[in-house]
């Protein structure tokens, strides 16, 4: 026990050096960065101007929010409202869709099974076809919509959710199954009632996860939602970079506020963002 | 992932084998239970938005087509793509590009793995901040490190103009701006590489170092005979996540030099969106289809051969 104690006292101190040199790096490499974002958003616009990693001189933090949140007839407060009717929309279908299809493939064998497992690869290599898809969504009446960019997200989102729920319902025993058919449940309510709740661990996993990706996307927004009107809040920060006005201040202001949802998911789900990204590794 | 799916099928076969016949009656009878008509939504979905697109892109893209009008020409633009020297350019870039970004994941993920599985002073600390780039939207990141790497006011050149180096124009020297978008690639993905090391490394067995320690073997021999080979499937799924993240980049590199300066920096897929820009969807629907091809050519076969590999040992 001692001994124990002793020799892990003896690694920490070991620990301490290339620890130390480990953050001095750390510092330089991912927080000044960030501190950059931080500062630059709370600068005046000629302050910003010079790029200077420096504390203002005026602190201009809220005059510039309120700048970036005014610009172009508030367009930030409508893409914000955008990308979270995308992000809630398209990852509930996916859960459910996905859970769904998980727990059959898993449960029963049958002859699609082969195919459902060709597809879900395909899915989550296969890079997609944009230009056809514009043409499916044109002819479908839905390009340039917001359901449209829904539907192209859980389409291409599906596999990864596909997958962890056909993992986790295998750790599920079979005898729950019967009990609830014993007690006369169909189906549909065995599934609803008695194994979705049962996925909880894994539908937080999908829901964090893929809420992060579908909110900063920013490829399928470009080509299935052009033009004014329906921009999401990753758009914006285009637009704001493609309009070269060389305002770094507000433009970091944009950057600083389209991080902060994720930044919160991760404050909050840290664990669960890491593992459900380490199983669904495949995904592009 | 590939390699968890397969092993877990075929687990599956192997455990039911002996007791097939009673499991297959038993199954039969509950089948019924577990409705086929379950993968149908999300059929719907895969198949309208993936799987047509996907189909047509090879009919397209042999076709001059602008979305309203379009006419059979064959060949002719994958003739043109290998043909005129700034696709050419794209396509050699792509390459490079998955390649660099995927090695230097391996390397990075793996070194900072073994650091933060070590007993390191901050580990909480390192793990955090390692992994917090994975979150923020490639654009962000993309913008940012635009202003980072400016030639003369970015914040990079500035701090080497302290130690006395004279930095280049990351973005704007034709020779480099590919790699200095790939040096951000990695700089936003390491933390994943690491995290999937992380749980690789964790996975191994502790009474094989012990032995090993036991046995008189140093660091350095622990992690060449016991780590590095015990972790294969993660160092598989990062070259196999990685390649497959590099071969489609275009995010990161649109926002950062949109493929420029001149097509120094394009890669496939940044020329498909030129060619769908500039009303080319043929071209650029055949630029699909070769980013489908190079993709397919390239990973199936690795992944094939890693796994394989992998289960011998």
């Amino acid at each position: 026990m001692t001994a124990a104690a002793l020799a892990g006292k003896r690694n920490r101190r070991r620990g301490l050096i290339p620890g130390v040199i480990a953050i001095l790096i750390s510092i330089v490499v991912f927080i000044v960065p960030f501190v950059f974002i931080v500062l630059t958003a709370g600068k005046t616009q000629k302050e910003a101007s010079v790029l200077e990693f420096s504390l203002p001189t005026e602190w201009a933090f809220v005059e510039n929010f309120k700048t970036v949140i005014a610009t172009q007839d508030y367009v930030l407060i409508r893409a914000f409202v955008n990308s979270a009717v995308v992000t809630v929309l398209a990852v509930a279908i996916q859960v459910i869709l996905g859970a769904m299809v998980g727990y059959v493939l898993q449960r029963r064998r049958s002859r699609w099974n082969g195919v459902i497992n060709l597809f879900v690869m395909m899915g989550l290599i296969i890079p997609p076809a944009v230009v056809p898809t514009i043409w499916v969504l044109e002819g479908l009446g839905l390009y340039k919509t917001l359901a449209g960019l829904i539907a192209v997200h859980v389409a291409f989102g599906l596999s990864f959710c596909i997958l962890l729920f056909r993992a986790f319902v295998e750790t599920i025993p079979r005898e729950l199954d019967e009990a609830a058919i014993i007690d006369g449940a169909g189906p549909v309510r065995l599934f609803f009632r008695v194994i979705f709740p049962l996925l909880r661990s894994t539908i937080v996993t999908v829901i964090v996860v893929q809420a992060v990706t579908v909110f900063n996307d920013f490829t399928y927004a470009l080509y299935f939602l052009p033009g004014q009107g329906n921009e999401t809040v990753q758009l914006t920060l285009y637009n704001y970079q493609s309009q070269g006005l060389n305002q770094w201040n507000l433009l970091f202001m944009d950057v600083l506020l389209i991080t902060i949802p994720p930044l919160i998911m991760y404050a909050f789900f840290n664990r669960q963002i890491q593992e459900g990204m380490t199983a669904g590794a495949v995904k592009g | 992932m590939a390699a968890t799916t397969v092993s877990t099928a075929s687990r599956g076969a192997a455990d039911n084998a002996p007791r097939a016949g009673a499991e297959k009656r038993r199954g039969r009878g509950l089948d019924k239970y577990y409705p086929l008509y379950f993968h149908l939504p999300a059929a719907l979905f895969f198949v309208i938005l993936f799987l047509v697109p996907t189909l047509a892109s090879f009919y397209f893209a042999l076709t001059r087509w602008t979305l309203f009008d379009m006419e059979f020409i064959g060949l002719d633009n994958f003739a043109q793509f290998f043909k005129e020297p700034s696709l050419v350019k794209g396509f050699a870039n792509t390459f490079i590009y998955a390649f660099v970004t995927s090695g230097a994941k391996v390397v990075l993920g793996l070194a900072l793995a073994v650091l933060l599985t070590s007993q390191v002073f901050g580990r909480n600390y390192l793990r955090s901040v390692v992994f917090f780039p994975v979150l923020v939207s490639t654009i962000g990141v993309g913008v940012t490190w635009k202003v980072l790497l400016d030639p003369q006011d970015g914040l990079v050149n500035r701090a080497l103009a302290v130690v006395g180096i004279d930095g280049p124009g990351w973005l704007t020297d034709p020779g480099l701006a590919l790699f200095s978008v790939a040096g951000v690639d990695v700089w936003k993905g390491v933390g994943l590489a690491t995290v999937i090391y992380i749980s690789g490394i964790v996975a191994i067995p502790h009474e094989y170092v012990e032995a090993a320690k036991v046995d008189g073997a140093g660091a350095w021999q622990i992690f060449k005979n016991i780590t590095l080979p015990l972790c294969r499937p993660a160092t598989v799924t990062v070259i196999i996540l990685s390649l497959i993240g590099g071969l489609r980049s275009f995010d990161l590199i649109w926002t950062m030099t949109r493929g420029g300066p001149g097509f120094s920096s394009d890669v496939i897929a940044s020329v498909i969106y030129k060619q769908y820009q500039a009303g080319f969807y043929g071209l650029s629907t055949a630029g699909n289809v070769v980013l489908f091809l190079v993709i397919a050519v390239i990973v199936i076969p690795l992944n094939m051969w890693l796994n394989r590999k992998g289960n011998r040992s």
